[in-house]
């Protein structure tokens, strides 16, 4: 996994509530048995025309976004789903942060595990860096995981909380399964104690 | 004594096999359900640092997402599914793990075919890399959605890592009117919650309405947990629960089977246990739902109108609202029973069982699809769809002009052959309405069974309850 320690990136406001998966990359491109190249699929519906021609208006098209590291998002981004390929294609097209008021949790989860920092902060705090992100391409945003802080465009920084196992695997991109097989002897104790226990099992 | 624990307090806390002083968990997790879509990239992880299956014998694999529901004698015709199909066969054959093929009559979707084969198990953590994974809370067994890391993850150790989520219940007291279903109660839920509602939290249903339900209802019930943002749903095993499993073939046999039952039953939430969130409903205030919008949340009776974003005060909601309308091609105001359709989608992980297709069959029988729509069956098995043909419901549906087809998930989420053209627009008795959820450019009104039986006879959404108004062609 891609470590994750600082990012001073272009930020794209994208304050759509609800944004599900489906919207993050359709269930037709989910047939891939790789997972790489799935940028070019990311927000398909939004950024593409029934064509396929670019839709000039979805902020990631927009020539002030398309470098866009960071998103400030929605309420309860990526909902639905529990499809890695979220993750995956946001990843691929080059988003290694999403700042929101909230996320659904399996997203939350399966994005950490691919180097992504999502950040949950207040509504009015999302709103105002939101509308500083209305501002373009010089609207870049510091973010600091080891401090947990962002610093907005305005030079305000802000803090924010994180799990510290999930800070900790981010910070050193860490395999979290390494980290769990190095518990074996507990596990085995566990199976030994179900076997006992609950042996229909 | 113990303070008073909730069923998820524990399920959970019968699983931790390690915890951090920040309150992160190893959790041992029972039981697996692996399909082709979420798996294939968590097998090359596990090649790539070779690392082996810890426990094939708690896993199950079957390919549902791309099956096509038609003739399967020719194989997939669509390369890339036919190559992740393809693909969980030899994952499977490579590191052991038992697998229903595409010809098995056990085959199925991953929800409906864990618990018809006594899979799903009360007092079990079971994960799958599929949201709906929350359907096997119908038994008491606390079942997650993962990702594919998390499949990697579960693949390797047998565990998962999660902190402990919040307690939430949704009562729903008294009886539930007649024409109401499953699907109507938590579709009324999901409207009242909203999609993030049960963000963070285990939601156990309770009250006199789900103890009512059949498992197959509290199958349906559990499955759209996630759609309220919940983590996982859990209903109290109960005798129905053990008359359910009973016989199942991966189920406890003789012996083990009481000793089994007796856990079981202590598998109920204490008197005065703590809830964080507590959510109560009366039965008698539900009324067929349906959805109008692009997210399960976007609910209304269906003897309402299409609601008008001018009422909505927030600005980003209002937004949504008005972007779902015209995604939907609705305008406010519009009463939800004059709105057409032109396609019917029986099926899905939500509402493919033997009691769901009873249920629109029941409805179909004697009448016919409008001239204008074209409706399918998808039975959830093989097993539900030999039995809905040992009962006749085949034939009832064929007379009626349904299509009658092959398990799979299907029209749920398109990925197999089964979706609608842009700008078509479906009555399903799926679980999403997403922007192109079933096809792109389609659109989805979620409802029950029986609803979508009416809609499809009647050529348009139509309340249920008014079905004696609809001609018979008898």
């Amino acid at each position: 996994m891609d470590k994750f320690t600082t990012l001073t990136a272009v930020a794209a406001p994208m304050p759509m509530v609800n944004v599900d998966t489906d919207m993050i990359i359709p269930a037709r491109f989910l047939k891939t048995i790789k997972r790489t190249g799935l940028g070019k699929s990311l927000f398909y519906t939004l950024r593409f025309d029934a064509d396929g021609n670019e839709r000039p208006d979805f902020v990631l098209n927009k020539p002030a976004y398309r470098k866009a590291e960071v998103l400030i998002a929605g309420n309860n981004f990526g909902c639905g789903s529990s499809r890695e390929h979220a993750p995956w294609a946001l990843q691929d097209f080059g988003i290694r942060c999403v700042i929101a008021p909230d996320f659904a949790d399996i997203f939350y989860n399966n994005s950490f595990k691919n180097g992504i920092l999502l950040i949950k902060l207040p509504e009015e705090q999302v709103a105002k860096l939101n509308e500083a992100a209305e501002r373009g391409a010089n609207a870049t945003i510091t973010v600091d995981l080891e401090a947990q802080e962002i610093t907005s465009p305005d030079g305000e920084v802000i803090k924010f909380e994180v799990d510290a196992f999930k800070k900790h695997c981010l910070l050193n991109g860490l395999d979290d399964i390494g980290l769990t097989m190095q518990k074996d002897d507990k596990i085995t104790a566990h199976e030994e104690k179900l076997k006992a226990t609950q042996p229909w099992l | 004594m113990s303070a008073p624990k909730t069923l998820f307090d524990k399920i959970w806390e019968a699983h931790v096999v390690d915890e951090d002083d920040d309150g992160t968990c190893v959790i041992f997790i029972d039981r697996h359900l692996v399909h082709e879509v979420t798996s294939p990239q968590a097998f090359d992880g596990l090649r790539d640092n070779g690392r082996k299956v810890r426990r094939p014998d708690l896993t199950l694999a079957v390919a549902d997402h791309n099956v096509p529901t038609s003739d399967r004698s020719q194989g997939i015709e669509d390369d890339e599914s036919r190559i992740q199909v393809e693909t969980l066969d030899a994952n499977c054959a490579e590191f052991g793990l038992q697998l229903f093929g595409m010809g098995d009559i056990r085959q199925g979707i991953c929800h409906v075919i864990g618990p018809e084969q006594g899979f799903t198990l009360p007092g079990t953590t079971l994960v799958c890399g599929d949201s709906h994974t929350a359907t096997h809370g119908a038994f008491g067994s606390l079942a997650f959605g993962i990702g594919t890391s998390e499949v990697e993850h579960v693949l390797a150790t047998q565990t998962m890592i999660q902190k402990k989520g919040k307690n939430m219940r949704v009562t729903v007291d008294g009886e539930l009117p007649p024409g109401c279903t499953a699907k109507d109660m938590i579709l009324a839920i999901i409207g009242k919650i909203g999609t993030a509602g049960g963000t963070g939290c285990v939601i156990e249903f309770a009250g006199e309405a789900v103890r009512n339900l059949s498992m197959e209802g509290r199958m349906t019930m559990c499955n759209m947990t996630i759609e309220g943002g919940a983590r996982a749903g859990l209903i109290a095993p109960d005798e129905k629960t053990f008359q359910y499993l009973m016989g199942k073939p991966m189920a406890p046999k003789a012996g083990a089977w009481e000793q089994a039952v007796a856990y079981w039953k202590t598998l109920v939430s204490d008197e005065g246990a703590h809830y964080d969130i507590e959510v109560t409903l009366d039965a008698a205030d539900i009324v067929p739902q349906v959805t109008w919008g692009t997210s399960p949340e976007d609910t209304v009776p269906i003897t309402a109108s299409v609601p008008d974003p001018a009422t909505e005060s927030d600005p980003n909601r209002r937004a949504k609202m008005e972007r779902s309308l015209e995604y939907m091609d609705l305008k406010a105001g519009t009463p939800m029973q004059e709105i057409k359709i032109d396609r019917m989608f029986i099926g899905s992980c939500t509402n493919s069982r033997i009691e769901d297709l009873r249920a629109a069959a029941e409805v179909a029988k004697g009448r016919k699809v409008a001239d204008t729509v074209d409706a399918m069956v998808v039975p959830g098995s093989g097993l539900v769809k030999e039995q809905a043909e040992a009962e006749g419901l085949d034939k009832i549906f064929i007379e009626a002009g349904f299509d009658w087809r092959e398990p799979g998930c299907s029209m749920c989420l398109a990925m197999n052959a089964d979706k609608l053209v842009p700008g078509e627009r479906c009555a399903s008795t799926s679980n999403r309405n997403f922007e192109g959820r079933q096809g792109p450019g389609g659109r989805t009104h979620l409802v029950s069974p029986a609803m979508a039986a009416a809609a499809a006879i009647a050529g348009h959404l139509i309340d249920v309850r008014d079905l004696a108004d609809l001609a018979n062609s008898d």
